[in-house]
Formats: C-alpha cells, sequence, structure tokens
C-alpha cells in the first residue's frame, strides 16, 4: 500500500511525534475504575430510589405495623412485634429473604453488565480501561457495593423503625425462650450477615446472566427466576440434603440463630453453600466476559451460551454438593428430616418456655422448665399417615406437671408444619390453658404466648437439644 | 520499523466465524496525517478500527501502533484514543462526568483543567453540567470527541464523527481535527460523508468485502479514476450542448437526472483535460458558464466505482 508520506492536506511536512516511541498501554487503576463503575450505578434513578426505600421503607413498615392493633402473625417474629422492636428487624429479613433480596439483586448485578450493551459503551469502556479484568473486577466490587448498602439499608432501616417504636425489650425466641436485648441484638445482626451468602449467590448469579445474556431482559430477571424456583423447591417435599444445597437456603436457615442453643449446623451448610453458589457463578461470568470478543456485532450474550457456561456447572454443583451432605454431613438423600421426635422434643420446649412466660405474665407462682418437666405426644392425620414430614394435620397433646401437683396438666395442639422446618401451634385446649387469644393480667389485657406460636424443627440428625 | 508511522499494518486478517471481516489488509497512517476509512457497509471498516483500538486480535498479519507491535492481548498501546460505533456514553451522568471518568481512567494528573479544556475544545462549557441524556446526537459527538481528546490521544480514531452534526458543529470539529493534524497526531476517520473525507483527509483507504481495493492520496485516488459526470450551468444550454458534443473527449449525458425545470442544466462526462477544452470553446463562443461542477465527488464516484468493481468481481 502507498502513501506513508507524513503530510498534511497542506502539505507540510510534520514530523512532531514522528519517532517518539510509544508509551505501554496505560491500564486504569482497580480504585479508579472502581470508582467510576460506582458513580455509574448510583447515577442511575432507579438505584437511587431503591437505596432511599432501603434505608427508609423498612422503618416506615415496622414502626407503622408495630403500632396496629392486629399483626402479622404469618410472618416470623410477626406476632412478637407489640413486645420487642427486635422482632421488626427480623420480620423484615423475613420478607427480604422472599421478596427484597432477590429483587434487589437482579436489578443491580442483574444490569451491571447488560447496561453496557443497553447504552453500547462497551467499546468505549474498554479504550478507556484498557483491561477487560479489571473492567470485570470493579463491575462485581461496584454491584456488590450497592447490594450490601441496600442491605444494610433494611436491616439497620428495621432496627431502627422496632427500637424507636416499640422499644429495647427482650425477644421470644422461636423455642419460646426470652433473649434479653443485648443477646437479641447480637442474634439479629448475625441472622442478617448470615443471609449475605445466599444474596452473594443471587448476585454471582445477577452476575452470570448479565454478562451470558446480554440486553435480553432474561439477564435481569435470572437472580428473580432462581430465587424464586428455589423458594418453591423449599416447599416441595425434597430430601434434606437437597434442600441445604439449594443456594437460597440460609434465607431461612437463621431461624436457627433464636433457639437455644442455635441450630447452627444446617445455617453454617446454608451460608457455605450460598457462598460456594456465589463463588462459582461469578468465576464462570469472569470466564463467559473474558472469551467475549467485543467486536463481534452479534456478540452480546446468548441463551445457548448460558445454558452450557452458566447452568451445567452450577447443576454440576447442586449435585455434588447434595452428594457430600449425604455423605459427610449426615444429610439424609431421603426423607424430609422432619419426625416424630424432633417435633415432639421442639414442641414440649417451646411449651415450657412459654408457659414459663404466661406464668410470670399472670403473676402465679415461678415455675421453672425443669420442674415442668414438658412432654409432647405428637401424631399425624389421626394416626392414619407415618408421623413424618411437612403437613398442617399433625396433633400433639403436650404434658407438663407443676411443683406439689400430682396430677398432669394437658394441652393439645395443631401444628402446620411447613417442608423448611417451620412450624404454627395453634391451642385446641383446654381454654384456660391455650384458648383464648389474651390473657387478664394484674397490668390488663396481653396476648397469651401460649394461644399460638411458632417453633422450629432442625432437620438435620445433629438436633440440638434445645 | 519506520517511525514516521502511527498505524502500520500488514496482511491483516480478522473473521467472525464464517464471515471474513479483514481480509489480508494493509494499512499506513503518518503522523499528522488525517487518513479516511472509506467503504460501504459491511466492509470492515469497524473492524479495522475496533483492532486498532485494542478491542479485538487479528487472526493473522501484523500490526504495529505507534511504532510498537501489538501482541495478543487486547488492549492498544497507549496514545490511542477514539470511538467506533458511536461514542459511548452514559446518559445518566453530566457530560463533565463523563469526560471525569475519562481522564481519571486514562491517568490523567490534572484532570480538571483537561475535562474544561476538552470542553471548550468542542464548544459545550455550557452545558457541561447537563446530563448527557438530554443532549441531542451532534452533542453527544463533539462530547465523544472531547473524551478522545482528554486521553491526549496520539493516534486518534473515529468513527463517523460528523454524524448529526449540524454546519456550524461540522466546522468546528474539522477545525479541531485539522489542529491536532497540525500538532502531529495521525488522525484516522471512518465515514460515509465524502464530502467530510475529501475536505479533511490526505489519503484515504477505500475497503470492499474486506479488502483493501484502493489506499493513497485523494489525488492519486482523481487521477486512477475514469472519467467524471460534471454538471454544467449555464444561461444558453442548446449552444453549449452544441460546443461539448464537438468537443474531443466529451461526452453529453442526456439523462441529467435532474428536474426538467432546471433546463439551464447540462451534464458532461469527462476526463479533466478535456473539461479544460470545452470551459475555453464555451469562452470564445461566449457562453457564460455559471457552474461547473462534478455531479457526485470524485472520492464518492471512485468509491461507487471500485466497490461496484469488487462486487462483481465476487
Amino acid at each position: 500500500m502507498s502513501g506513508t508520506v507524513g503530510t498534511t492536506r497542506t502539505g507540510t511536512t510534520t514530523t512532531t511525534a514522528a519517532g517518539v516511541a510509544a508509551a505501554p498501554a496505560h491500564r486504569a487503576p482497580l480504585s479508579r475504575t472502581y470508582r467510576f463503575e460506582l458513580v455509574k450505578l448510583l447515577a442511575q434513578w432507579r438505584v437511587r430510589l431503591l437505596v432511599l426505600a432501603c434505608w427508609t421503607a423498612p422503618a416506615l413498615f415496622v414502626a407503622g405495623v408495630s403500632r396496629q392493633s392486629t399483626l402479622p402473625s404469618d410472618t416470623l417474629f410477626g406476632r412478637w412485634m407489640h413486645a420487642t422492636g427486635w422482632a421488626g428487624p427480623l420480620v423484615v429479613l423475613g420478607f427480604a429473604g422472599t421478596w427484597a433480596l432477590p429483587l434487589l439483586t437482579s436489578v443491580v448485578a442483574g444490569d451491571v453488565f447488560a447496561s453496557e450493551d443497553r447504552l453500547g459503551t462497551w467499546r468505549h469502556l474498554l479504550v478507556a480501561v484498557r483491561s477487560p479484568r479489571r473492567i470485570f473486577v470493579a463491575k462485581a466490587l461496584a454491584g456488590l457495593t450497592v447490594i450490601m448498602l441496600l442491605v444494610a439499608g433494611l436491616a439497620c432501616s428495621g432496627t431502627a423503625g422496632g427500637l424507636l417504636a416499640v422499644g429495647d425489650h427482650p425477644l421470644v425466641g422461636l423455642d419460646g425462650h426470652l433473649l434479653a436485648p443485648g443477646t437479641a441484638a447480637g442474634r439479629v445482626l448475625l441472622a442478617w450477615s448470615c443471609v449475605l451468602a445466599p444474596t452473594l449467590a443471587l448476585a454471582g448469579i445477577g452476575l452470570l446472566g448479565s454478562v451470558a445474556l446480554g440486553r435480553s431482559p432474561m439477564g435481569l430477571l435470572l437472580p428473580a427466576l432462581v430465587a424464586l424456583g428455589t423458594q418453591v423447591a423449599q416447599m416441595l417435599p425434597l430430601p434434606v440434603a437437597v434442600r441445604l444445597a439449594l443456594p437460597g437456603y440460609a434465607f431461612t436457615a437463621w431461624n436457627g440463630l433464636f433457639t437455644s442453643p442455635a441450630q447452627t449446623g444446617p445455617l453454617l451448610i446454608g451460608v457455605v453453600v450460598g457462598l460456594a453458589w456465589g463463588l462459582l457463578a461469578t468465576a464462570l461470568a469472569y470466564l463467559l466476559f473474558l472469551r467475549r470478543d467485543f467486536t463481534g456485532p452479534a456478540d452480546d450474550g446468548s441463551g445457548r451460551r448460558a445454558l452450557t457456561a452458566g447452568l451445567l456447572p452450577l447443576t454440576a454443583l447442586l449435585a455434588a454438593t447434595t452428594l457430600i451432605l449425604t455423605q459427610a454431613a449426615g444429610a439424609p438423600a431421603t426423607g424430609s428430616g422432619i419426625e416424630r421426635n424432633k417435633v415432639q422434643r421442639s414442641l414440649a420446649t417451646a411449651f415450657a418456655h412459654l408457659y414459663r412466660m404466661q406464668t410470670s405474665q399472670l403473676h402465679r407462682p415461678a415455675v421453672t422448665e425443669a420442674q415442668l418437666r414438658a412432654t409432647a405426644a405428637c401424631d399425624k392425620s389421626d394416626g392414619r399417615a407415618d408421623p413424618e414430614g411437612a403437613g398442617n394435620d399433625w396433633r400433639c397433646v403436650v404434658t407438663w406437671y407443676l411443683p406439689g401437683v400430682t396430677a398432669p396438666g394437658r394441652a393439645v395442639y395443631q401444628l402446620d408444619i411447613t417442608a423448611d422446618g417451620r412450624y404454627v401451634a395453634d391451642g385446641d385446649g383446654p381454654k384456660e390453658v391455650n384458648g383464648y387469644f389474651l390473657v387478664r393480667t394484674p397490668a390488663g389485657d396481653a396476648p397469651n404466648p401460649l394461644w399460638q406460636f411458632d417453633g422450629n424443627v432442625e432437620l438435620l440428625a445433629t438436633t440440638s437439644k434445645g | 520499523m519506520d517511525t514516521h508511522l502511527a498505524v502500520r499494518a500488514r496482511g491483516v486478517t480478522k473473521s467472525f466465524g464464517d464471515v471474513i471481516a479483514l481480509d489480508g489488509v494493509d494499512l499506513d497512517v503518518a503522523h499528522g496525517q488525517i487518513h479516511g476509512l472509506v467503504g460501504p457497509n459491511g466492509a470492515g471498516k469497524t473492524t479495522a478500527l475496533g483492532l486498532l483500538l485494542g478491542l479485538a486480535v487479528a487472526d493473522s498479519g501484523t500490526l504495529e501502533i505507534l511504532n510498537t507491535p501489538v501482541g495478543r492481548g487486547l488492549a492498544a498501546p497507549g496514545g490511542v484514543g477514539g470511538f467506533v460505533d458511536g461514542p459511548g456514553l452514559y446518559p445518566a451522568l453530566t457530560a463533565r462526568q463523563n469526560l471525569a471518568a475519562v481522564a481519571a481512567l486514562s491517568g490523567r494528573r490534572s484532570r480538571t483543567a483537561a475535562v474544561d479544556e476538552a470542553l471548550a475544545e468542542v464548544g459545550l462549557t455550557d452545558v457541561a453540567d447537563d446530563r448527557v441524556r438530554g443532549f441531542s446526537l451532534g452533542m453527544r459527538q463533539r462530547l465523544g470527541l472531547a473524551a478522545a481528546l482528554v486521553t491526549e490521544p496520539r493516534l486518534l480514531l473515529l468513527d463517523e464523527p460528523s454524524n448529526g452534526l449540524d454546519p456550524a458543529g461540522k466546522k468546528h470539529v474539522h477545525g479541531v481535527l485539522t489542529r491536532l493534524a497540525a500538532d502531529g497526531v495521525a488522525v484516522v476517520l471512518s465515514s460515509h460523508r465524502m464530502d467530510d473525507l475529501e475536505a479533511l483527509c490526505s489519503e484515504v483507504t477505500i475497503l470492499a468485502t474486506g479488502r483493501v481495493v484502493f489506499s493513497g492520496p485523494l489525488g492519486k485516488l482523481a487521477a486512477e479514476n475514469r472519467a467524471l459526470d460534471y454538471r454544467l450551468r449555464t444561461p444558453d444550454p442548446a449552444a453549449a450542448r452544441r460546443i461539448a458534443s464537438s468537443t474531443a473527449g466529451i461526452h453529453v449525458v442526456d439523462d441529467t437526472g435532474t428536474p426538467r425545470t432546471d433546463a439551464g442544466v447540462l451534464v458532461v462526462r469527462a476526463l479533466v483535460p478535456a473539461l479544460d477544452e470545452l470551459v475555453a470553446g464555451l469562452v470564445n463562443a461566449g457562453v457564460a458558464v455559471r457552474e461547473l461542477a462534478p455531479v457526485v465527488s470524485p472520492l464518492e464516484a471512485a468509491f461507487l466505482a471500485l466497490t461496484e468493481q469488487q462486487e462483481a468481481a465476487r
């Protein structure tokens, strides 16, 4: 090819830059790239709106509901929102695990790469940063920062709303025992910290969807769809090992922090599984991103690539985790983990703690759980079904003893146990124990703790005695 | 290694699956030169710019940018700036924020000054703190150029920089590019606007179906080209037609392609020497010449001829 003379159109020979050695490629420092990504995210009106909502809406919700006469008793800890401000952030946590966190990760992580496809800015960004690796790391860190900001907002706002509206009082745990305000605060903080693991799993899936599916809306929806899928799976009678191997298990396993002793086994497994999903999904997104050809006009992600590069390795992780849990952690490969002995032990423990609370409310002579010697006898479908698994047909008779009284007391409860081990025990008499919603105390009417209460059956074989 | 060259490509090939985007392309761009990259859609212009910007790696061939061989990894050497497929701006950020980010990422120290300077250079100081979301296409193009200027490039690569620019904006951008070239910056422009390329470029490379069909100075292109159609406007078209028909090397084109109401226009096909004779003949016969101009520009004519030849040869 000809025409290599260094002249301008006017014919002037230019030697100004000729012969100057090229500088090595200047790669933007990670800190600057990260800051730029953060600025871009926070400049989006929907992200700003989310930040505002996460830092204010839970406080308003908790404060508002705590002052209502009707409480959300179908939500875990909802029935205690009148009693302590520490119930508020746990109600918010339950809602966040089901809805808010999957949607937040969708909007942030699911869009962090796709937005560049939508705006047509990939080439501009690559020219400016000159390192796809740094772009990926900066984007992932910026997305993570915003997600953490949103999670922190939900936790802080819910806590502030509860404490301001109701106050810093002891919290009734899932087995009926009282947690002092300081302990409750620690457990609430720990519970919110634990759900970061499944949140990171969803964020990783969001990154993978965003990279693999480009500007397709499926990439944005992927974390929400995966969360919905795992929630549906948690409602099914799956074997315990499969249930624990799902990335969202820690969204419910934090319940175990509010028993005594804490059911830490399933929670730890849930956290580790969540982190493993997050790491694998992020690593897959990274590899997929580095392989992308940014000059290829049609190369903005494809469903087939997402299927092969994303779905298959994650399915393999699910299978491997299930196998490991079966072999190493003693999780049963079959069966729901909800067995009669566990149900009876859990119900008797919770009843004893709450009976003691009711005794205190009514200013009766104090008793201890040991003195009560509470036991429970449960069957399912009036004995026509195996006493195992989830269902609302569990019926239990609790028996207890009072000091100096030879005849035992008995109370009947109908249990609705869900597949994740959580149950609601509904009092079915006698009416002087659990028949009324309110009890008359010297200070006025108060909710009857034995009328209806929440409990938790640990699914693993390593069940605590709590 | 030729140190006068900002870009030196030899036998560069790039494919996307079965599609060959560039097929043995040679390209030389000197420092201080404004070089036009021309070709029909799908000719490989964007791919070529992508390779120069470090967005892709060639399958084969050698490429030296600013005297540095380009390796197998992505990312061009420092000193390369520009945009391809639009200026790539973030609508939620202001013009200043967009440029500040580019300045920070490119490692500029005096970022504020550089940003202000670039905004002033492209005439966007007044809207520096407005969000890009509300910018017109022309303003975005100018801001994209400013973003490239912020990095102080020694090789500037621009894809359709005149898109959406009004005449004043175009003149402004042309002024900026000419000044950059005078300062020794090599500029490579890809455009469909032949008037822009003719106004700015000292050399052009014409691509068709991934191959170079011409590369060199514009003058050489005109010399190599066949006869062009010229529009001749006179107050006496009948006399002009008669003189043109009798002038050697002049062919009167009957189908003018112009509206019938424009009766004073005659289209003739000729090489430049024959055209000189025609003008002399008209003047001698007392026929005034109000206008004599190519119907399409020499570059456009050459572009059409060369690319049509290439298409026909496939």
